[in-house]
């Protein structure tokens, strides 16, 4: 008895260390999403959230609960829907070509691969010109086919309809596919697959019970994402389905920022909120009961030159549905850029139509003394920086999460699905939120000398803090479903061999993950290059990146304007292209060698 | 291992980079960036030869007083304002001088956007000065009280017609009138006659060739809406909207989409030969145009009751802790030399009648005659309209 009191004191402390160990990795993730997200999702919430105003009235003297509750029923069936088959859409697209470049090796695979990362950072504006040039009522598809066949009407009607929204969402989000299934697919043991032919099992049998089983986290961990993105979706709604459909964000952008109606706004947002709550709830439940831990293998055991003829025609068909898929409408913007239409405008104009540099010459010369013009390299140096701040700073925060979420305890299935919400945020709501919380000097003054600039909404500091908090869930869940496969007994062995913690990372943990890794880092690069939201929120026009570029020149008329425009998204998009081949590459030098 | 080493050495390379403009960002600010882009904007052949303009022309002493020592800090001005702001450097930078002052500009989405951002700053505003609020929202700026009453000087130049508040809470700065657009090239090769009113817009003869902006989700999207609302009233503009609807009226988002992509006259080349656009795009296409134009391929229907004539105003916001020298920015905003560079900057007319306007807008475009304006309601009713009218048109 006498005994027992110390023991059990000792057992506490080991406890409470434990748990304080668990902790311990949330801390610099959650203190970060806790500032740049929670707090000012709070604050905007704090202000607009009042059910009150389903009972009665609006200011506007409309009743509400009668007309407000069956849209919002109206816009979340929809919501759901277009986010549900967009993601359909996706995996069927996304998991032929993950297979492509997991087990297949093919000259200039890099950059068919950057070329599939491509549209995901692009603005929503440029994306629909792309899709218009090519599908539009005038655009090449439909003059080609009423030349061939003779027509009056454009057969091929595209902008406006659902189908539009959903070729624009597997357009964007496909990369996900490829990059978070195929790299657990080329990290896969073969040896299982191998043994299931053994024994008889045809391939299509072995693809069903083995392969797709084991490839089943990815493959849930990449849909979540999807339907996460597709979910939010607003740009696409709005310019490419037009305004017959809404989403969540789109009505909470309507409400918020053209009605003022900000508890109708809040309202909505918090049942998008609620909504990816639930998504990734029911995702980290599921994923726990499925996550099979195999032996992996480095990337480039597994994938070989295609042989015989069919592996030939399979490799030669999905290279050419990719290249199709997403090559021709990123290739209308370039040769909008260097095009000059305007002789088919006016019968009264002197030049021929042709080619012409006179767009690209034009973005360095500030015609008009415009106070808001951006020397492009200007914006290039913008984008990068911000870019590269966001690589660091998600992964910095995103590992030790994700390490911990690898091996889930009770608080992690708590947490898990927190993390997820920066996605399933109104974009909308949360700048509102910037907008209020950040307009203060975070000290009190008189605590710094003035020339130090503490107040975030006028500090460029804000824009990669902004990207952050939207590409940590990325990250995160990237890495987690890597960690996940590394078996314990790998640690287990390399420890009983006197290899030191770093020891181990360095030599059993990063070998496996670095792949995962590298394109977690490519994600982020992406997603604050083709940034737009939280880049114009900033309350300084004097850091302008490349897509807040390309809304200035949108927004004024005139050929001159939007073929500035066009030559401005060509180099984001060369540029993204560039950096995602320089990330990748980093893994190039010798991935044998481990 | 080796290759451990090049990541851990590339991401700290990638990282001391991307801090690198972070970090002058925190400290003070302006100067460089003022003078580093003033060289570059003055190019010689957008000024004229004879040198008698005093504006910009001469960079180097342009520089001098912006060139603030380290440490001393500058005074700011801060400006909350619309996407569609636009100014020469050196009208600014000409009042950024005289007062010795660096104005920062907030572009805050569109008109609607920006104004509903203001009034939810209200209790601590994020800028000195307010413009952009138009005609269309100013009820909803005034009732939000966000702005300080200022009796400027120069309003005196101003005809009455512009002035919408009387407690000059809200000064008008210039104006534009939404007006149908047209492709020259489609109505002269079809020799089909441009519609001359609302009416004729129910036509069959003009069956699927206009496109509108949505007045949920765009400024001059709710400017067509009021017109119709002034010719047919309420709820007679619904009735006029489904003849249109049955006429094949095309709705999008926005005026870029409107105009870019459905537009034909339009770069887009796009299926829709009439867009609701500004009287004033007529002069933008020449004034735009990647080559020398002797004729202006858009034109704009402006028979009486056709257009909508939008205002835009400004006005102090409450709370701002420079005074006097946002009512200097104001004085500046409505006199001459500011006046005289918004039109080809911003595309709009100046209210101030003693600002001359450029030869390109003499030449290719002029105010409507008769243009519809703000109906008497507007206030109460503006969210209901809309919703009946989205109702009637998109579902």
């Amino acid at each position: 008895m006498e005994n027992a009191h110390p023991q059990g004191k000792c057992k506490f402390s080991i406890m409470v260390l434990s748990s304080l160990r668990r902790l311990l990795p949330w801390l610099a993730p959650a203190v970060f999403l806790g500032l740049f997200f929670f707090i000012p999702l709070a604050r905007i919430l704090a202000l607009g959230l009042d059910f009150s105003f389903l009972s009665g009235f609006t200011q506007w003297k409309v009743p509400i609960s009668s007309v407000f509750l069956p849209r919002v029923f109206n816009v979340l069936g929809f919501t759901f829907t277009q986010a549900a088959l967009s993601t359909l859409l996706t995996l069927v697209l996304g998991l032929p070509l993950a297979y492509l470049f997991a087990r297949f090796e093919f000259p200039s695979k890099a950059i068919f691969r950057a070329l599939t990362a491509i549209p995901f950072m692009l603005p929503t504006v440029v994306v629909a010109a792309g899709f218009t040039a090519l599908l539009g009522p005038r655009g090449w598809i439909n003059l080609a086919l009423m030349a061939v066949l003779r027509l009056d009407q454009p057969p091929v009607v595209f902008v406006g309809t659902l189908t539009a929204i959903l070729v624009a969402h597997v357009f964007y989000n496909a990369t996900i596919v490829i990059r978070i299934v195929g790299n657990a697919w080329a990290g896969m043991e073969p040896r299982l697959q191998d043994a299931a032919r053994t024994l008889g099992a045809s391939p299509f049998k072995t693809l069903l019970h083995i392969t797709l089983p084991l490839l089943r986290p990815a493959i849930f961990a990449a849909s979540l994402l999807v339907f996460l993105f597709d979910f939010t979706s607003y740009g696409v709604i709005l310019l490419l389905g037009g305004p017959r459909f809404a989403t969540l964000e789109v009505e909470v952008y309507i409400q918020a920022l053209q009605m003022l109606n900000l508890p109708a706004a809040s309202l909505l947002s918090v049942v998008q909120l609620l909504c990816t709550l639930g998504f990734s709830a029911i995702y980290s439940r599921y994923i726990s009961s499925v996550t099979a831990v195999i032996r992996p293998r480095a990337a480039w055991q597994n994938a070989q030159k295609p042989r015989g003829l069919r592996q030939r025609i399979v490799v030669t068909g999905l290279l050419l549905v990719l290249v199709s898929f997403f090559l021709l409408p990123l290739l209308a913007l370039p040769l909008r850029s260097i095009s000059r239409l305007e002789a088919d405008r006016a019968s009264t104009v002197v030049s021929a139509p042709g080619l012409t540099l006179d767009f690209y010459r034009e973005l360095f010369i500030n015609r008009r003394d415009s106070i808001f013009y951006v020397p492009p390299f200007l914006a290039l140096r913008n984008s990068l920086a911000y870019a590269g701040v966001t690589v660091c700073l998600s992964m910095l925060l995103g590992f030790p999460a994700a390490a911990a979420l690898a091996r889930p305890g009770k608080l992690e299935k708590w947490l898990d699905p927190l993390l997820m919400l920066p996605l399933g945020a109104s974009s909308v709501t949360l700048g509102l939120g910037y907008l209020l919380t950040f307009n203060h000097t975070l000290l009190p003054p008189g605590w710094l000398p003035e020339s130090v600039n503490l107040n975030l909404l006028t500090s460029p500091v804000l824009v990669p803090l902004a990207h952050t908090t939207i590409a940590l869930p990325f990250v995160i869940r990237s890495l987690q479903a890597a960690l996940a496969q590394i078996p314990e007994r790998y640690h287990e062995a390399a420890a009983v061999l006197g290899a030191s913690r770093l020891q181990i990372w360095l030599n059993v943990v990063w070998p496996i993950i670095s792949r995962p890794a590298i394109a977690a880092g490519a994600f982020a690069f992406t997603i604050s290059l083709g940034e737009f939201g939280a880049a114009s929120l900033l309350v300084r026009p004097d850091y302008p990146t490349l897509p807040t570029a390309i809304y200035r020149f949108l927004s004024q008329p005139g050929a001159l304007n939007y073929g500035q425009a066009m030559s401005m998204a060509t180099i984001l998009m060369l540029v993204c292209g560039l950096g995602i081949l320089v990330i990748e590459g980093l893994r190039l030098p010798g991935t044998g060698d481990f | 291992m080796k290759r451990i080493l090049f990541t851990i050495l590339l991401a700290s390379l990638l990282l001391s980079t991307g801090c690198a403009p972070a970090v002058t960002g925190i400290q003070s600010i302006q100067p460089t960036q003022a003078v580093a882009s003033a060289p570059t904007a003055f190019a010689p052949s957008t000024q004229a030869p004879s040198g008698d303009t005093p504006l910009p022309t001469d960079t180097s002493e342009a520089s001098t007083p912006s060139a603030v020592q380290p440490g001393q800090a500058t005074r700011t001005l801060t400006v909350m304002t619309h996407d569609s702001f636009a100014a020469s450097e050196g009208v600014i930078q000409e009042f950024e001088k005289a007062n010795n002052v660096k104005v920062n500009f907030v572009k805050s989405g569109d008109a609607g956007a920006a104004l509903n951002k203001a009034i939810l700053t209200k209790d601590a505003p994020i800028a000195d000065v307010f413009y952009g609020v138009d005609n269309t929202f100013l009820s909803r700026a005034l009732n939000a009280d966000i702005y300080e009453a200022y009796a400027s000087p120069l309003a005196d130049q101003i005809p009455d017609e512009f002035k919408l508040d009387l407690k000059n809470r809200a000064l008008p700065v210039d104006y534009g009138d939404v007006c149908i657009n047209y492709s020259k090239a489609f109505f002269a090769k079809n020799a089909l006659a441009v519609p001359a009113s609302l009416d004729d817009l129910i036509k069959p003869d003009y069956k699927g060739m206009l496109v509108v902006e949505n007045p949920a989700t765009s400024s001059p999207g709710l400017a067509f809406l009021l017109a119709t609302i002034q010719k047919y009233g309420d709820p007679g503009y619904l009735d006029y909207w489904k003849a249109l609807k049955a006429n094949g009226v095309v709705v999008v988002d926005g005026w870029e989409t409107a105009y870019y992509t459905n537009f034909s006259a339009s770069t887009g080349k796009g299926p829709q030969p009439m867009v609701v656009s500004y009287n004033s795009s007529p002069a933008a296409e020449v004034a735009f145009a990647t080559t020398q134009l002797s004729d202006t391929p858009v034109g704009s229907i402006s028979a009486p009751g056709t257009c909508f004539r939008q205002i835009e105003f400004v006005g102090i916001l409450k709370g701002t802790k420079n005074m006097v020298l946002a009512q200097k920015f104001v004085d500046f905003m409505l006199d001459v030399p500011f006046q005289e560079g918004m039109p080809l900057s911003m595309f709009v007319y100046p209210t101030n009648p003693k600002a001359a306007l450029p030869d390109v807008f003499t030449q290719y475009s002029k105010p409507a005659p008769q243009p519809a304006t703000v109906p008497a309601d507007l206030d109460t009713k503006r969210d209901a309209w809309i919703e009946a009218w989205t109702q009637a048109v998109l579902h």
